[in-house]
């Protein structure tokens, strides 16, 4: 099916992009009509809502969509926009897809833009009483010094609808009723997670309602992009998932590179594949550590971390970090590998294989653990594709979205690995499907490891980065999900907008559905086994 | 009055980088004499107090998995016993800010060091806590920790190695030994009304 | 086998010597009051010392070794600063029922831990019905629980004390079973007489089966009573931030710390006295060389070892498991726990009766 073909059939006025990823601009009128026919249509099937990015264009604010096909695997990237700078207002399609609650949440808290048909408009990130919308280019930031009191947290929130006679009424809807017993958890967790704030309605031990209150970390990177050179970006995106850093370095470098066509050695793609991989594991570890100390064991959570120091000490003789390593750049990496690289990283294989014997023997296969997570948080398919949950908690519930095999990148379509995918959707298969990843990784690793080929670590680059203009976006699988950049140039050496997709927000947003009529106790559970960090929620 | 020097067990007194503020600190302090027993008694109390420092379980980024790694088993905090992290700002002796602090997390954490009871200390851990770090020019970011609470210890670095860490706690523990208990805790900030 | 009244029945004499004897009395008990507090306090220090060095033995690394030789002197410093912490009132709590809460645990901790034979003549409360006076002075430690939830004016206390009432109250009941099911088999309630009568054999070896599956289900029990081990969910740290005495701060938050340690110690002191015999060593009829020297090893040192091999058990099996859900934990109770030791009292109710015990 050619889908420029069949857009143009159902929208006459769509626009198409010249330079970039093939972008149709829909009016705002006919874009529901539109949207619902790509997502339902027979040869369509446009399930998956990969991105949602709201835009401020000048004189027009508006919307990207980058939309894909689980069943058929085509792809299309829609743009929508209004001139109203004053009231902007376009149709929201929190009813085809899940995911974009919270993601016209993001974009009305960022630009001010109403979605009309959205139950519940409210600020997603900022203070409640925030003046202004920071992400517009007409932002006055000296609207909002810092306030120390303490927020009001409101019951209640508005919806936007249009009436019989196609004026816009203002609807409120209530979120938690007076008699409730509602409970805050968080922000201040014990420190796995990271800042994240639950309000819990409870009924005896049993959750009816979860509102989750995202921002506590927000730092603003997005904004910050909007002044910063292309190098200067990539300081930053370590730092939003930190678990996994080589890959958010990796995603960006390689979203530039397509941009610019730099082709880089083979030599650098072995070496980030395997640097990807060994993030991976490390993840994955710490995963395993923070899923037990949230249950209670707490000697696993000493056992994976001295598991994950060798990683570390493995890191640090190549990048110099431990934690945040600053290795990939565009065009390369910063500096060639460690002369004892691949010995190490051989004897740390040979090493972690019979360890995760010793760890499911210690936990997985506790009678208390399998009473713990089996049957706990399910989540089915249909939402997971739904609500965009990739990674392991995708793959739990039975949808095969490892980005490894959807869209191959670097060595990733030359190495032999399975995609772990489990079908029963509760705790137990999320936690299953991150340790059998190990094991898939250290098998990727060891077809790689001896035989990275000779050549250049680094591509030479001008001075001065200029990405052509137009829309760009790179996906890459990171330790928790599919972990996007999309990248709109205006031909300058600033990115105009520099947004990325999130591999948490879906995590989030799922947690109210799958934790109906559980115990608090699961809510823990649930949390552990979704693996989500928080500064990836709020960027 | 001779300069008090703080012991810390395996490492000199000169090894330690600030020795100027301490000095200056326990000028202050003795400026009004102090009684034989009374010295006596406090250094007791603060040999107690400052081998005994409970951190507040708060992390909000990437320095909290670095002060995860500190408690884990190669650096093993347990040593100096701050092991016993609670969970409840009532419980604990100080708060390790680890992470950067946002406008919105800003009166939260005020509030939590405010629920703590005295004496309390407060370290500043990572760029983001000690000036705003990397994210100083962001719109929702604080510049700093100390912009809204008295900071004893600052730790720079991003992530500061675990090693810092130790230095920081002992600069710290340093720094409570010198206090003098009896007559009143010597601390910077004003009573808060 | 040293004889501990010989040094009471001294004592004594030497006190009515000079003075009535209603002072005399009077003074022995004002001494031996001074006395318990003195082992308690003793007790809770080493006991936390042993849970820090064996925790951190079990999870590969060093506890505290920089305070004092081999970190000894970590828990006393640990006492100093909780002395002088300051204890913080609250604004709409109860005030009466908020300070009287930790007295109350530290009350029934207390009570119950005087019941324990130490030695040969070494005991404090000792009676007739010693068992059934121990199993319901450890009851009043609830309420002191229930009221430091329900006092904070917290909800999250509230839920956490909620939960510890409810998983308290139902464990009593396997707790009381099992050691019935030993008082069965010794006929005697007073804990003096128990031990007198394992001087044959310890009873977890007469009573074979039942008591066995008895001493199983008394350590589980047991450790629900304590809040500990797979059981912590009332101050399960990731949950609730820590649960029933989130609100206590300074000496107040200290006791509830003391009583949590002193519990599992009287736990494992009732499961040493009960089942492994207390202070009496350990005899084979029949050996009578083997028996003497055995004697030698006075009676305190029998008692500590056991009692603190038993701890080391549950601080074993607290390190180990992850925690269990709160209706997991009372499923466990009333639908396996409860008729097992109803099956086992009846088992042990044949052997003694058909006499086929050892």
């Amino acid at each position: 099916m050619n889908i420029k073909d069949r857009i143009l059939e159902i929208v006459p006025e769509a626009q198409f992009a010249e330079q970039g990823d093939l972008t149709a601009t829909i009016p705002a009128e006919s874009f529901h009509a539109l949207a619902e026919k790509l997502r339902y249509d027979e040869d369509a099937q446009f399930d998956f809502l990969l991105s949602l990015t709201g835009m401020d264009w000048g004189e027009t604010l508006g919307v990207v969509y980058h939309l894909e096909s689980t069943k058929y695997g085509h792809s299309i990237v829609l743009k929508t926009m209004t001139a109203n700078r004053e009231n902007p207002e376009l149709p929201s399609v929190t009813d085809l897809w899940k995911t974009a609650d919270f993601n016209e949440r993001e974009v009305f808290d960022f630009f001010g833009i109403r979605f009309v048909n959205h139950s519940d408009m409210r600020r997603l990130y900022l203070r409640e009483d925030w003046v202004g919308y920071p992400l517009r280019k007409d932002y006055d930031d000296s609207l909002n010094p810092l306030r120390m009191t303490n927020e009001v947290t409101e019951d209640t929130t508005d919806e936007l609808s249009l009436d019989d006679e196609g004026n816009l009424v203002n609807k409120t809807n209530v979120l938690f009723e007076d008699k409730e017993y509602v409970v805050n958890i968080g922000p201040q967790h014990p420190a796995t997670h990271g800042v994240l704030r639950f309000r819990t309605s409870l009924e005896g031990e049993n959750i009816k309602k979860i509102e989750p209150y995202c921002g506590y970390i927000h730092r603003g990177i997005e904004k910050m992009n909007e002044s910063l050179t292309y190098p200067q970006t990539l300081a930053l995106t370590d730092r939003l998932d930190y678990l996994g850093a080589h890959q958010n370095r990796h995603a960006v470098c390689m979203c530039v590179e397509k941009a610019m066509g730099v082709e880089v050695s083979e030599r650098v793609q072995y070496i980030r594949t395997i640097m990807d991989e060994l993030q991976r594991i490390d993840s994955h570890l710490l995963f395993y550590s923070c899923a037990c100390m949230d249950l209670g064991a707490l000697t696993a959570f000493f056992y994976g971390f001295r598991d994950r120091e060798k990683i570390l000490d493995i890191f640090e003789a190549t990048t110099g970090g431990r934690l945040i390593q600053n290795y990939n750049t565009i065009g390369g990496v910063q500096a060639d590998i460690a002369p004892d690289f691949v010995k190490n990283v051989k004897e740390f294989i040979v090493y972690l294989r019979p360890i995760l014997k010793e760890y499911h023997d210690v936990f997985t296969g506790n009678v208390i653990t399998q009473q713990r997570f089996k049957n706990v948080g399910v989540l089915t398919r249909e939402d997971a594709i739904s609500f965009g949950a990739t990674g392991g908690t995708g793959r739990a519930s039975g949808w095969a979205c490892d980005t490894r095999k959807r869209k191959p990148y670097a060595m990733y379509g030359k190495v032999d690995f399975k995609e772990i995918v489990y079908t029963e959707g509760d705790c137990f298969a999320r936690y299953m499907v991150r340790m059998d990843e190990i094991l898939e990784s250290m098998k990727i690793i060891e077809q790689l490891i001896d035989n990275i080929p000779e050549g250049d670590y680094q591509v030479k680059m001008k001075p001065i980065i200029r990405v052509p203009e137009g829309n760009y976006f790179a996906s890459v699988e990171g330790s928790r999900g599919e972990f996007g950049v999309f990248i709109e140039s205006h031909g300058d050496k600033f990115p105009y907008r520099m947004k990325y997709r999130s591999t948490g927000l879906p995590l989030v947003s799922v947690v109210d559905t799958i934790t109906r009529g559980a115990k608090i106790a699961d809510l823990i559970s649930i949390g552990a086994t979704l693996d989500y960090v928080v500064p990836d929620i709020d960027r | 009055m001779e300069i008090k020097k703080p012991k810390i067990k395996s490492m000199q007194y000169e090894d330690f980088q600030d020795n100027e503020y301490l000095e200056k600190m326990v000028a202050e302090l003795n400026a009004e004499g102090t009684n034989v027993l009374l010295g006596k008694l406090d250094d007791l109390i603060n040999w107690g107090r400052s081998n005994s420092l409970w951190p507040l379980t708060f992390a909000t980024s990437c320095c909290g998995i670095e002060f995860m790694a500190l408690g884990a088993a190669r650096y093993d905090m347990a040593r100096f016993g701050f092991e016993v992290a609670r969970a409840s700002p009532r419980q604990a002796d100080m708060i390790m800010v680890c992470g950067t602090i946002t406008d919105r997390m800003a009166p939260v954490l005020k509030r939590l060091y405010d629920q703590m009871p005295e004496p309390k200390y407060v370290v500043a851990v990572g760029g983001c806590a000690v000036s705003g770090g990397p994210f100083k020019k962001s719109y929702h970011v604080v510049n700093g920790v100390d912009q809204i609470m008295p900071v004893d210890v600052y730790i720079p670095g991003c992530p500061p190695r675990p090693e810092s860490f130790y230095y920081g706690m002992m600069q710290l523990q340093r720094k409570v030994k010198l206090e003098k208990f009896f007559g009143g805790v010597n601390r910077k900030e004003k009573e808060e009304k | 086998m040293f004889d501990f009244s010989i040094v009471s029945s001294w004592i004594h004499g030497l006190l009515t010597g000079f003075m009535p004897e209603g002072l005399a009395i009077f003074l022995e008990c004002v001494v031996i009051g001074v006395c318990i507090m003195l082992m308690y306090a003793v007790l809770a220090i080493i006991l936390i010392y042993m849970e820090r060095k064996v925790c951190a033995f079990f999870q590969c690394r060093l506890g505290p070794n920089r305070v004092g030789k081999y970190g000894l002197m970590q828990v006393f410093a640990d006492v100093f600063k909780m002395l002088i912490k300051e204890i913080i009132t609250l604004k709409n709590s109860d005030r009466l029922l908020y300070n009287l809460a930790p007295y109350m645990v530290i009350l029934a901790s207390i009570l119950s831990f005087a019941c324990l034979p130490i030695n040969k003549g070494m005991e404090i409360i000792n009676f007739n019905i010693g068992v059934f006076f121990l199993m319901a002075a450890s009851s009043i430690g609830v309420v002191g629980i229930l009221l430091a939830g329900w006092s904070s004016n917290n909800k999250f206390t509230l839920i956490g004390a909620m939960r510890s009432g409810a998983q308290i109250i139902s464990y009593e009941l396997s707790v009381g079973l099992s050691i019935l099911t030993m008082v069965v088999l010794t006929g005697t309630m007073s804990f003096s007489e128990i031990v007198e009568k394992q001087a044959d054999g310890w009873n977890i070896f007469k009573g074979h089966i039942p008591a066995l599956i008895a001493f199983i289900i008394y350590l589980i029990a047991g450790n629900a009573e304590t809040n500990r081990g797979p059981f912590d969910l009332p101050e399960a740290e990731s949950e609730l931030t820590a649960g029933y005495h989130t609100e206590y701060s300074g000496m107040h938050f200290g006791f509830f710390y003391l009583a949590e340690y002193l519990n599992l110690f009287i736990v494992s002191g009732v499961a040493a006295t009960v089942f492994l015999g207390g202070w009496m060593p350990f005899h084979v009829s029949g050996l009578d060389g083997f028996n003497a020297i055995m004697d030698f090893i006075p009676g305190f040192v029998w008692f500590f070892a056991k009692a603190f091999f038993v701890v080391f058990l549950l601080m074993w099996i607290k390190w180990t498991f992850p925690r269990l859900r709160i209706d997991q934990i009372l499923r466990l109770e009333w639908k396996f726990l409860v008729p097992i030791s109803m099956f086992n009292l009846l088992l042990m109710v044949l052997i003694v009766v058909f006499g086929l015990h050892f």
